[in-house]
């Protein structure tokens, strides 16, 4: 898989979560959570996303490593 | 056409250039009452009179209300315009019977066939401590009869102008004038006359609360509209005038406007002109009301004597002013 | 017969537009029927019914943007027979409620003065949040005018969207219910530190055991950490209303913000009889809707404390501002490492600071104080949670 097929997928979940927000607008080693405003609801939900998309899944530990659209992707790759 | 200049006169001055022009625009008219001649009237209003007109239009009459009120109805009746002075409210009562069941009665027990235009002056209110039995204010009382017209002279303009317009009614009119203001001066248009005799006026406009008042209040309620200017609170005046037939129009397009009422009179409280003005806000202006009506009125005892007791039986310009500004600082 | 009302969604609502009537002329409803559809300014409500009858009359048309209070239906109970006007008219308790042609209830203790009470009928302005300021605390003309110009302030310019049309409302209507808060409300705080290592080891647990989709977030815990603590201590749990009304039913309002701006407060209703999974489940549903301003009238309207995680992620420390007619709100913030003294020994624990603001003429602080208590040793036992 690409880099940029995955980036593209995880851009949609993003979207999905949140409607109001602006993909184009996260930078690649932007912390996801703090540019989107993204909660802990909304970071389950893009857990189940990946799941359902590339199905990962991601154990609690690893919420830590993936806080990045750079550390998500190469997350996506590593573990699919 | 509008004369600019004014004229200084007292009260007193105005009341006798209103009666002196009536003398001379009609022939038919002559005042009787109580010393009103050769003493020029217990007031002085009609000094030297006697010796302008003579005895046949100045004529003083025996201590007698009953008598020389009736003398006067049935000159009215014969054709002649008569100006009958009672030299106070108080001694009227004497003469009720002849103003009620005549005067004011005629009209209708002759299907309509017979005008009384007779005028009754009666000096009313407090004077200068004369006491229980010469200062009661009974405008209320004649305000409650009908078939009369009962008008308050509150300024030195209807002081002046009333008076023709009252001789030239067909029924009975009776002039409230009022004993407190003689003394007091004022400026008029030096060329004022007649006044009409309908409806009520507004004496100040403003748009915070209405103060609706008459006779000897209506000075009172100006004094303190200008205390109350200087706090921004911008009080609209309104002379009743006309006690009865009341003008609600007046009243009514005030309240509109201000939302809020304080009556002023210096008669008792209980059964008053007040009770009547606030029957008829509640009446036609209930949902123009932002707060509760309120009156300041004559303390209900007989007036007393002492000059600081006397002045504290009725409303006096501070009480005007407190209370407005308790029904506007709730704002 | 029952005159069915638009219903008050909080003291922050004045007015609603129904959108579109669920039932018609003859249907029958029963109690939590969704009966229309209401725009509002927390966005698009279903409204439900809570009697039970035939459908007599649909009075407001879609459409139409009527007041609070206002009757939009007549409903005739089970078991009524009579014609419905005539029955209505005996049914009808005199002056305990004087209903102003049918638009604006207004309590028979309400002091308002016949001006401010036809200005508010004509600009439908709902008189429970107005406060007054005239004699005797009655309302006058100009609280009317203050309501008037803050209402009109919080339609006008809606131009694009529907969204953000509500996002504007609901911006005025936080400003009310907030302002009536801070105006009315004497507030105090009271603050504790958790210790949250217990409780986050046992969800970690619990998580790893469990289906992606099943997973539990930790506010869950402590949603029913606090429905617990208020079990202990109920005076939390009330109204303050003409005095302190008790609620026995625990419906603990959780504050979702929009990424735009505003806050919406859906209740998770009898949150102490809930499991866990169930709280999750509640939130799966409720978090999304309220984001998207799609929430139940009763969903609105039903909460009876409020808990904010709004720190989560971000802030330490969360003082809230108390949803009237509630007394008290409890904010927790981020779950971050601390350093934390115990028996001699220093050492990092995942911390919250949770604090809690109570009005103060309801709650005292050693209440206040205990309450803070029962939470913090719930959430030392999370496996009785």
């Amino acid at each position: 898989m690409k880099d940029e097929e995955a980036k593209a997928t995880i851009l949609r979940l993003l979207q999905e979560i949140a409607p109001d927000i602006d993909p184009e607008e996260l930078g690649m080693d932007d912390n996801i959570r703090e540019v989107f405003g993204i909660d802990s609801f909304d970071f389950l939900q893009l857990i189940i996303g990946l799941d359902k998309e590339f199905g990962i899944t991601t154990p609690e530990e690893d919420y830590g490593k993936i806080t990045t659209l750079r550390y998500l992707i190469a997350y996506v790759k590593a573990t699919k | 056409m509008t004369d600019k200049t004014t004229l200084k006169i007292t009260y007193r001055e105005a009341l006798k250039r209103g009666i002196h022009e009536a003398l001379i625009n009609s022939d038919k008219v002559f005042l009787m009452g109580e010393d009103v001649g050769r003493y020029g009237g217990a007031f002085a209003v009609s000094k030297g009179f006697l010796e302008e007109f003579g005895e046949d239009r100045i004529m003083d009459v025996p201590l007698s209300e009953s008598g020389f009120v009736g003398a006067g109805i049935g000159a009215a009746l014969a054709g002649m315009r008569p100006i009958v002075e009672v030299m106070t409210v108080n001694f009227s009562l004497l003469a009720l019977d002849q103003i009620i069941n005549n005067a004011s009665t005629l009209l209708h027990m002759s299907g309509g066939q017979i005008n009384v235009p007779v005028v009754i002056r009666m000096n009313s209110g407090i004077g200068n401590q004369l006491a229980a039995q010469h200062s009661h204010s009974w405008e209320p009382f004649y305000a409650h009869i009908p078939g009369l017209k009962i008008v308050s002279a509150g300024t030195h303009e209807d002081a002046r102008g009333m008076l023709s317009t009252a001789l030239e009614s067909p029924d009975p009119v009776v002039i409230f004038e009022y004993t407190s203001l003689l003394n007091m001066e004022s400026e008029i248009p030096s060329g004022s006359g007649a006044v009409d005799l309908d409806k009520a006026k507004v004496r100040r406009e403003g748009k915070d609360l209405s103060i609706i008042t008459y006779g000897p209040g209506v000075y009172k309620a100006l004094a303190a509209a200008e205390i109350l200017a200087s706090s921004r609170i911008d009080v609209e005046i309104i002379d009743l005038r006309v006690l009865n037939p009341i003008d609600n129009e007046t009243i009514i397009n005030s309240i509109a406007k201000t939302h809020k009422a304080l009556i002023v009179e210096e008669a008792w409280r209980s059964v008053s002109i007040s009770s009547e003005i606030i029957s008829r806000i509640m009446e036609n202006a209930f949902f123009s009301l932002d707060a509760p009506v309120e009156r300041l009125c004559g303390i209900e005892v007989p007036i007393p004597y002492p000059k600081h007791l006397e002045d504290a039986s009725i409303p006096q310009k501070q009480d005007i002013v407190d209370s407005v500004l308790k029904m506007i600082r709730y704002d | 017969m029952i005159e069915f009302t638009m219903p008050s969604l909080g003291a922050d609502m004045e007015d609603g537009t129904l959108v579109e009537w669920r039932v018609k002329y003859g249907d029958f409803v029963k109690r939590g029927d969704i009966i229309a559809d209401v725009d509002t300014q927390k966005g698009l409500i279903e409204i439900e019914v809570f009697d039970e009858g035939t459908i007599a009359e649909l009075i407001v048309k879609e459409g139409e943007n009527v007041p609070v209070g206002t009757v939009m239906a007549n409903i005739i109970p089970v078991g009524e027979k009579v014609s419905v006007k005539k029955k209505s008219r005996i049914k009808k308790e005199p002056i305990k409620q004087i209903v102003n042609k049918g638009s604006i209830k207004i309590d028979d203790q309400l002091k308002i003065s016949p001006l401010a009470k036809k200005i508010a009928k004509e600009k439908g302005i709902d008189l429970s949040t107005i406060k007054g300021s005239g004699p005797e605390g009655s309302i006058v003309k100009k609280d009317i005018d203050l309501a008037v110009v803050m209402k009109v302030e919080s339609h006008v310019e809606v131009t694009g969207g529907k969204k953000e049309i509500a996002v504007k409302g609901l911006r005025a209507a936080i400003a009310t219910a907030m302002s009536k808060s801070n105006r009315e409300i004497p507030h105090f705080y009271l603050e504790t530190r958790i210790d949250m290592s217990k409780a986050l080891d046992w969800l970690r647990e619990s998580n790893r055991q469990r289906e992606l989709k099943d997973r539990l977030l930790s506010v869950v815990l402590l949603i029913k950490a606090t429905a617990k603590a208020i079990k202990e201590v109920p005076s939390v749990n009330a109204f303050w209303e003409n005095g302190l009304q008790l609620k026995d039913s625990i419906n603990i309002g959780f504050a979702v913000s929009l990424r735009q701006g505003g806050v919406v407060i859906p209740a998770i209703p009898e949150a102490d009889n809930k499991s866990l999974n169930q709280l999750m489940d509640l939130l799966n549903d409720l978090i999304p809707r309220a984001r998207a301003l799609q929430l139940r009238s009763s969903e609105l309207s039903e909460s009876t404390i409020t808990v904010s995680n709004i720190g989560e992620g971000s802030t330490d420390k969360v003082f809230g501002v108390i949803y009237p007619p509630q007394v008290a709100i409890l904010g927790f913030g981020n779950i971050v490492e601390e350093a934390w003294a115990e028996d001699g020994e220093l050492s990092t624990r995942p911390v919250v600071h949770v604090t809690l603001a109570a009005d103060h003429r309801a709650i005292d602080g050693y209440l206040g104080s205990r309450f803070l208590m029962a939470l913090k040793k719930n959430l030392q036992k999370p496996e009785a949670l």
